[in-house]
């Protein structure tokens, strides 16, 4: 259109409201969720490949941890404001009632914790 | 007794005049019952009767009347200047649409999408005119109703940094009319060859921001992310229709 005025793309846009920084945030997260996929890989690897050894003192150097301390506040970030989102892409109805987004988010929360606290139990175990 | 007033800061834009829009400021009276629309109005009937802003209704039916408010997409006849306490109350347009003038956006774009998704009963096996009543139950008009109240004023598209980003995108409220008609038990559509793709339900990033900025509380982005798992059911089982 003559004379309309088109506005510059705004590359800093994420700065604009606490909202979308806490989006780009929960994207970013994404990258130590790959992370935490990729060591998981490394170490089933070394354990079937017989390196176990050299993994671990790979895992126990300091900056291993501090990546890993990062990648597991992260990845927490991530599957909570995640699992919070479910409710907007699972409409559930029973009988013609709408269940109410706090109840899946809480049902998905719930599972979560479940599946980690069995996993704690098996991980942490004594032989 | 001298009445209470706050400051309106103004976005002008005259082409011809201005380079890139302006914030000019105004005084206007500051009362309980004045949404920022009455402000405008105001400015236009008082101040400066060169300034160009839509609005229809000013009961928030129309959606004429979305603009910017302190950065936030808001409905400005649902927007009272006390909300703002002391001022000042930025106004500019709507963010991702190009500016004619002052206040007022191109909303030729916003119309196109909208009337791609097919907005209407789609019946086949039919030959007009329909005379035959499809009578529907509560349940049946729940399914959809929410997403029928949409009034087409646009913040969501403003609040969606995707569609500020790449107004390819097809856009929450284009999206959410589509499901409108999609999940009405008359339809017989499911609209994929429009929903489908990456300028469509694909391209959105699930940033959530439609949904804050609704005013009639449709929840585009509920919208979206069900019809991405219809797509997906769609692309994996393509006889699949609705």
């Amino acid at each position: 259109m003559t004379g309309a005025y088109v506005p510059r793309r705004d590359r800093l846009w994420f700065t604009r409201s606490r909202r979308y920084a806490l989006f780009v945030l929960r994207e970013l997260t994404s990258v130590f969720v790959a992370w935490a996929v990729a060591y998981l890989l490394l170490m089933i690897a070394a354990l079937a490949g017989g390196g176990y050894d050299g993994f671990v003192a790979l895992a126990r150097q300091p900056w291993m941890i501090a990546v890993n301390g990062v990648a597991l506040a992260a990845t927490g970030f991530h599957a909570l404001t995640f699992l919070n989102l479910a409710p907007k892409a699972t409409v559930v109805r029973l009988d013609g009632w709408r269940v109410p987004a706090w109840m899946i988010q809480g049902g998905n929360h719930s599972a979560w914790l479940l599946v980690s606290a069995i996993l704690a139990y098996v991980v942490l175990r004594s032989p | 007794m001298t009445e209470e007033s706050i400051r309106l800061e103004v976005a002008r834009y005259r082409p011809g005049q201005d380079e890139e829009p302006v914030l000019v400021p105004y005084e206007v009276p500051l009362r309980p019952d004045w949404a920022v629309l009455d402000g405008l109005a105001y400015v236009k009937d008082r101040l400066d009767g060169t300034l160009s802003f839509r609005w229809s209704c000013r009961m928030g039916i129309c959606g004429s009347c979305g603009m910017t408010v302190n950065g936030e997409p808001r409905l400005t006849c649902g927007t009272f200047l006390t909300e703002y306490g002391t001022g000042p109350v930025r106004v500019e347009p709507l963010k991702g649409f190009p500016v004619i003038r002052d206040l007022v956006v191109d909303i030729e774009d916003f119309l196109a999408k909208l009337s791609s998704v097919r907005p209407w009963l789609v019946r086949e096996g039919e030959e007009p005119p329909l005379t035959t009543e499809y009578a529907q139950t509560p349940a049946q008009l729940d399914a959809y109703k929410q997403y029928s109240m949409c009034v087409n004023c646009m913040l969501c598209y403003s609040a969606c940094p995707v569609y500020v980003l790449d107004p390819d995108f097809l856009g929450p409220a284009a999206i959410a009319l589509a499901q409108r008609y999609n999940l009405d038990s008359r339809d017989m559509d499911d609209r994929f060859d429009v929903l489908g793709h990456e300028d469509a339900v694909w391209g959105c990033t699930f940033v959530g921001e439609c949904t804050n900025a609704c005013p009639k509380h449709v929840d585009p982005a509920e919208a979206i992310q069900r019809y991405k798992l219809t797509a997906a059911l769609r692309s994996v089982l393509p006889w699949s229709r609705r």
